[in-house]
Formats: C-alpha cells, sequence, structure tokens
C-alpha cells in the first residue's frame, strides 16, 4: 500500500534532484522531478529521454541526480527502460541483486510522437516502471515546435499565428487514453498547483508492480511566453477552466480529483499566455470555439467514466 | 584419430549457422536478449526463445516491438551488469544505426549476431555485406565466420573480448545470411562446464547502482565531446591485442585456431584475392586448383574486420603484386567499395603495395562460382604483367 500524504510537510525531507541545474525560472519540470524522486520509496533508476530535462541537469562534469541515471536517445527511453527493467530482473533471480524501480521521464515530443512506439511495446509487455510524461505542449528544446501534444490553436514555430491558419489546426492527442488501451492498471495526470496529488498518485504508481502512466502539465515561459512567476497560477487555471482535468484511472474505475463545477473562463488561462494571444482577437474567434468544443468535450467524457454524468 | 583426442570433450552436432549462434548464446548462459524477427536472423532468436521458455537458458527474454527498441533495450541491460545478446540482419541494423554509436560510445558489452542481408530497395533476403559495412565507423568490433563453426567458436569469443575490462566495446558475430544462418553443417560444440571455465560470468565494470549513483549518457558539448572521443578512440586501439589473446585462449579448450588474417598461398604468391565471409572456401579452392597447375596466387580472408588488422594484412601480402579485394557491397560515388577503401588506406604509406583492384560479387545472395573467382585472378595477373591496372572495379557474376 502507497504512503499517502495531505501536507506538504509530510513529503520526505532528502533531496535526490540537486540544485545547479539548468532548467529556466518558471518552468515545472524541476518540481515533478524533486517530487517524484520523494515519492518513489526505495532504490530507484531514472531513464530520460532527450529533452529539456537532460540537457539541462546532465551538462558533463556536472550533474544533477542523486541517483543513476541514464539517458540513451530521444525515441527509446522506455525501450532503454525496458531493458535495465528486463536486466535487474534476470540478475535478481540469477544474482540475488536487489531490483531497483524505475522511474521514466519524457518530454511531450518523447512521448506523444517520436517514442510513441516504444512506449507501447514497453506498456504492452508489462515492464515494472513509472513512466512520466512532462508536457510542455510543444517541443521546447528545439525551440518551440508544435507536438502531438499542443492544443488546438497554440502557436508554435511550426504552427505559428498566421493570417490564414491561426496557431495549430489539430487537437491534442489523450496520452492517457492510450496508456489505459494498453491494459495499464494506474493511469493519471498530475499538476504543479496540486503538489499533494502529485506525490500521492507518483507513490501510488510505485507500490504497482507493472507499468503506470502518469502525464504531468508543466508550464514553459520560454514557450508559452508568460510570466515565470505566473507558472503555478497558470497551472493552477489550468484546471479551474477544466482545460487540464487532474484524474486518475486505477484498475478499471475512473476518478475526477479536482471537481470543477463552475469552471472559470478558458480566457483568463488564455490571456496568461503569449502562445494563445491571438484566440483572443475576434477574427479568430472560430478557433477559440474549437478549442472550447474540445475542452467541453473532454470534460464531458471524463464525468462520464467516472460515473458523475 | 588425432582429430579425436584433440577435440575430447566436444560433441560433433548439425547445425545451421542460427541453430549454432543460438546454442553458443544458452552456453554463454547470457541474462538479456532483446530482439525483433528479421530473416535471415530469426530462427537464432526463436531457438533461444526456445531455450528460456524451457527453463534450459535463465535470461530475460525482451520480445521488442522493434529494431531501435531492440537495441535500445540492450544498452540499457548491459549498463545494469547483464550480459546481453541481440541478432538483427540489414532493416533491422538500419533501424538500429542510430543506437550504433551510443551502445558503442556508451562502452555497453553487447554481443549482436548480424545475419548478413542486402539492405533494399529492391528488397532481397539474400546475402550482401551492406549492413556489417554500414556500421564499420560505429566503433563496434566486428568478427566475419566462415563458417558454421566459426559461427559458433566467434559467439562465445565475442562475449569474452567485449566484456575484458581492457576492452568494453560490443561485438558482431557476421554471418552470411542463409550461406551460413540456414546451411546444416557438422561442427563441435564445447561442453557446457567448459564453456564456463572460458567464460566465467559477466564481472560488469561501473554497473547502473542505486548504492552508487552514477549519471550515464550525459551531454558534452565542444567544451568536452572531442575529449570523449579520443579517449574511445585511444580506448578501442587497446582492442587489437585482446583479441588475439582470447584467440589463443580459446585455441586451448577447443583446439581451433584462430587469426585476425587467415592467409593461403600468400607466401610465394604473385597475385592473391582478398574476401570476407563464407565465399573464402570458394576462393581457397580455385586457388589451391590453379596452385596444382604452377600458378603462384593466394587468398586472404578476414575473421577480424573491425578493428581492421591493417599492419597483420600487409605483412601477409608482402611481395603481392596485384591484390582484387572482393566486396559483396558497393559504396556509390565512392572511390572503391567499402574493403577496398580499407585496404587502399592500409597501403598507404607502404613503399611496396600491391596494385589493387575492386571486385564487386554476390550481391542480393547471387553465388560466387568458382569461374568469377578465376576471372579475378586472371584480372590481377594481367595487372602484375602490365604493372598497372587497366580496370579497376569488376563486378563479377553481374548479368
Amino acid at each position: 500500500m502507497a504512503v499517502q500524504i495531505k501536507t506538504l510537510r509530510e513529503m520526505p525531507r532528502e533531496e535526490l534532484f540537486a540544485p545547479g541545474h539548468r532548467l529556466c525560472a518558471g518552468c515545472g519540470i524541476p518540481q515533478l522531478v524533486r517530487t517524484a524522486l520523494k515519492a518513489v520509496p526505495g532504490p530507484k533508476v531514472v531513464v530520460t529521454a532527450t529533452g529539456c530535462l537532460e540537457v539541462a541537469t546532465t551538462i558533463f562534469p556536472y550533474t544533477s541526480w542523486r541517483v543513476p541515471w541514464v539517458h540513451n536517445a530521444f525515441e527509446n527511453a522506455a525501450a532503454t527502460a525496458a531493458g535495465i527493467e528486463a536486466a535487474f530482473k534476470a540478475l535478481e533471480k540469477k544474482r540475488g541483486v536487489k531490483r531497483p524501480k524505475v522511474i521514466v521521464f519524457g518530454g511531450d515530443g518523447g512521448t506523444f510522437d517520436i517514442g510513441l512506439q516504444a512506449l507501447s511495446g514497453a506498456l504492452e509487455r508489462g515492464h515494472d516502471l513509472i513512466y512520466i510524461c512532462y508536457d510542455n505542449e510543444a517541443y521546447m528544446n528545439t525551440g518551440i515546435q508544435r507536438s502531438g501534444a499542443t492544443p488546438r490553436g497554440a502557436a508554435t514555430t511550426t504552427s505559428p499565428a498566421g493570417k490564414v491558419i491561426p496557431g495549430k489546426p489539430e487537437r491534442k492527442k489523450d496520452l492517457i487514453a492510450i496508456a489505459i488501451a494498453h491494459g495499464v492498471r494506474y493511469a493519471a495526470t498530475l499538476n504543479p498547483a496540486y503538489p499533494v496529488d502529485m506525490f500521492n498518485k507518483i507513490a501510488k504508481a510505485a507500490s504497482i508492480e507493472g507499468p503506470t502512466v502518469l502525464h504531468y502539465f508543466t508550464p514553459c515561459p520560454t514557450g508559452w511566453r508568460s510570466d515565470p512567476a505566473k507558472s503555478i497560477e497558470i497551472a493552477r487555471l489550468a484546471v479551474l477552466t477544466r482545460v487540464w482535468p487532474l484524474y486518475e484511472y486505477e484498475d478499471g474505475v475512473y476518478r475526477i480529483n479536482v471537481l470543477v463545477k463552475s469552471p472559470r473562463p478558458i480566457e483568463d488561462y488564455l490571456k496568461l499566455q503569449g502562445r494563445f494571444a491571438h484566440l483572443l482577437q475576434p477574427e479568430n474567434r472560430w478557433m477559440l470555439e474549437q478549442l472550447k468544443r474540445d475542452v467541453e468535450e473532454n470534460w464531458n467524457r471524463l464525468l462520464k467514466l467516472a460515473g458523475l454524468a | 584419430m588425432a582429430v579425436a583426442l584433440q577435440l575430447k570433450g566436444q560433441r560433433r552436432v548439425g547445425m545451421t549457422g542460427d541453430e549454432a549462434v543460438a546454442y553458443a548464446v544458452k552456453q554463454a548462459d547470457v541474462d538479456v536478449v532483446a530482439a525483433y524477427p528479421i530473416t535471415p536472423q530469426t530462427i537464432i532468436v526463436e531457438r533461444i526463445a526456445d531455450y528460456v521458455h524451457d527453463g534450459e537458458l535463465k535470461a530475460s527474454y525482451v520480445a521488442v516491438e522493434s529494431e531501435h527498441s531492440a537495441l535500445s533495450a540492450c544498452v540499457g541491460a548491459s549498463l545494469a551488469g547483464a550480459r546481453v545478446f541481440t541478432a538483427t540482419s540489414s532493416q533491422g541494423l538500419a533501424l538500429m544505426w542510430e543506437i550504433m554509436w551510443i551502445a558503442s560510445a556508451m562502452r555497453t558489452t553487447i554481443v549482436m549476431a548480424l545475419a548478413n542481408r542486402a539492405l533494399s530497395a529492391p528488397i532481397n533476403i539474400h546475402c550482401s555485406h551492406d549492413d556489417a559495412y554500414a556500421v564499420r565507423d560505429a566503433g563496434w568490433i566486428q568478427f566475419f565466420a566462415e563458417n558454421v563453426q566459426e559461427a559458433y567458436d566467434l559467439t562465445l569469443m565475442a562475449f569474452r573480448v567485449s566484456e575484458d575490462k581492457r576492452v568494453l566495446f560490443p561485438s558482431i558475430v557476421n554471418l552470411d545470411g542463409f550461406i551460413l544462418s540456414h546451411a546444416l553443417e557438422p561442427l563441435y560444440v564445447l561442453e557446457d562446464d567448459v564453456v564456463r571455465e572460458f567464460l566465467p560470468p559477466k564481472e560488469p565494470v561501473n554497473p547502473i547502482d542505486p548504492e552508487r549513483p552514477m549519471t550515464y549518457g550525459p551531454l558534452a558539448l565542444f567544451d568536452y565531446y572531442f575529449e570523449f572521443k579520443k579517449a574511445q578512440a585511444e580506448a578501442f586501439k587497446s582492442v587489437y591485442p585482446v583479441i588475439l589473446e582470447v584467440f589463443r585462449e580459446y585455441e586451448k579448450y577447443s583446439g581451433r585456431k584462430y587469426e585476425p588474417v587467415k592467409a593461403y598461398g600468400v607466401e610465394d604468391a604473385d597475385v592473391a584475392v582478398l574476401i570476407l565471409g563464407s565465399s573464402a572456401g570458394t576462393a581457397r579452392y580455385v586457388a589451391r586448383r590453379l596452385r596444382s597447375k604452377g600458378e603462384k596466387v593466394g587468398v586472404v580472408s578476414l575473421t577480424l574486420y573491425r578493428p581492421f588488422p591493417a599492419s597483420d594484412l600487409v605483412a601477409k601480402l608482402k611481395g603481392v603484386k596485384a591484390l582484387v579485394v572482393m566486396d559483396r557491397s558497393y559504396s556509390f560515388g565512392s572511390p572503391g567499395a567499402q574493403l577496398f577503401m580499407d585496404v587502399a588506406a592500409a597501403f598507404a604509406n607502404e613503399s611496396e603495395r600491391p596494385l589493387l583492384i575492386n571486385a564487386i560479387y554476390g550481391l542480393g545472395g547471387r553465388d560466387l562460382l568458382p569461374e568469377h573467382v578465376e576471372e579475378a585472378f586472371r584480372k590481377a595477373q594481367e595487372a602484375a604483367r602490365a604493372g598497372k591496372v587497366e580496370e579497376r572495379e569488376l563486378w563479377l557474376g553481374v548479368r
């Protein structure tokens, strides 16, 4: 049974993610990593896909990691983790080596797009690992290009807010649904404005034998053109506008963790981010309406799944 | 009966190349196998799956969803301290290409069997050496087997070489697709306890260990990347003497002698051919016939392709006036196919060197016939007589 906390004070004090890394001010990734390394008890190994987290924390000869940390390439974090897990399983049986928990961090590009096949394979084979996608909704490390996780209407360098096409025309993929379709026992969304919820979900994932998938919302002031001081506010608004529902799936049961009964207007969330500025112009209202529909449809779908509709 | 005495403790069995490799992998008691099916390699991993599912091999068999993931998983497993094996061919290796470089630079000890197959297009499942050549620069040790016995022996030796603390580089054992992978041949196999003595369990260097956290695969930019590569280059130079040592050691257990360069008749030869893999036997057959008629011809073949045995090759070819380098591949727009370029570079600063001809043969599994080898010898003889090469690039057996 996983340890569940009620306040931040109950989190373990030990910091396994060292200060001095070079992630941007206002980036949500460090909070995820610090929390995850506290929430997963016992020996652990971290695998990280190429991306912001990798380049900003292991610039040779420095490292921010006080746990074994492995980076192989961009699209293969899940496969690399699978190999590590398989090796420890064999070494545990043959030589009594203690088997650590394997935690994988991949960005949205490394998870939704180029790494989706490797992730699918690892989930299907049932490796004992926690896969955590830190989703800043575009390829931020290469300079803000759209990914399968970029929401409809958002401007990136490859889906610019043009005169004819105002931002990304397509909707965001549903990572959690993809994970659940593989038969994982546990999947959940995480948000930095809800740190206790985040800790508890990671701890729960760690207590489950087999693959689990967590999907973390991380503000990116650089790519979103937002005030670094407002990252947590933006993250909270994402939940309160129903843009980023906080929910979990456990052995067939869906639970909405923050049931937003009267949502804030989505504009409150959008107006804090330069990537959405064009959506608030009258000529792009049609795109804003589509985005609103996406959000509403997703919320209603989740209500049904959670038995609340 | 002398042979029987020498092979005491060995069993004579009939196996295909793929089966022999799988048997060696079982005897090597690997910890992790991650692989994806591709012809003509597939039988290797099918047999290994049998061993694992029947409890004869205690290993984690990771049936990955692609070759890219196969090698990625192997990298993770090797870093975790496991003895690791994979197998592939052609397109599969092409998909692994990105990770081939990482596997070497991260000093993994993966052993791969590569059942050589032509690269598409057109799609083909038979033998070319395109795949092996395409990863020649990636920092892997590469052996070429000439027959099923060698495929078995080299697989065992590859683990020993790769895991040696002075080496720590991954290895490929090449076996010609279908010609060896699917050919049933008699071979001698060592007893399990003999293999265990020759190849004890892996003693990993700096494996993943939560008690000793380390960072594997960091970012190194212009301030360190260059030094990393120089260090890797220096480390790779120490591989060759270890291979010689392992060859000698294996001979004690098996009675079978291995050398990086196999030479036949070159001591007094005017002309010679250089060849890789299963075709060496055909070349020697032709050379033997011509030598019986008094023609001074020789054959050299390489058991070791990477590191390239340059000085050994130069020494063995001393006095040869013209050499035909046989390539089972082609390098478009290059001044020569892949093996030819290696040989040209090996002789670059030698004052005495043979005239060089490049013969392309056997692409996509086309048979190399004795008359093709004879044609190569004739061209070499013409060049040697004339003191110059008229036609540098030959295509043997093409219509």
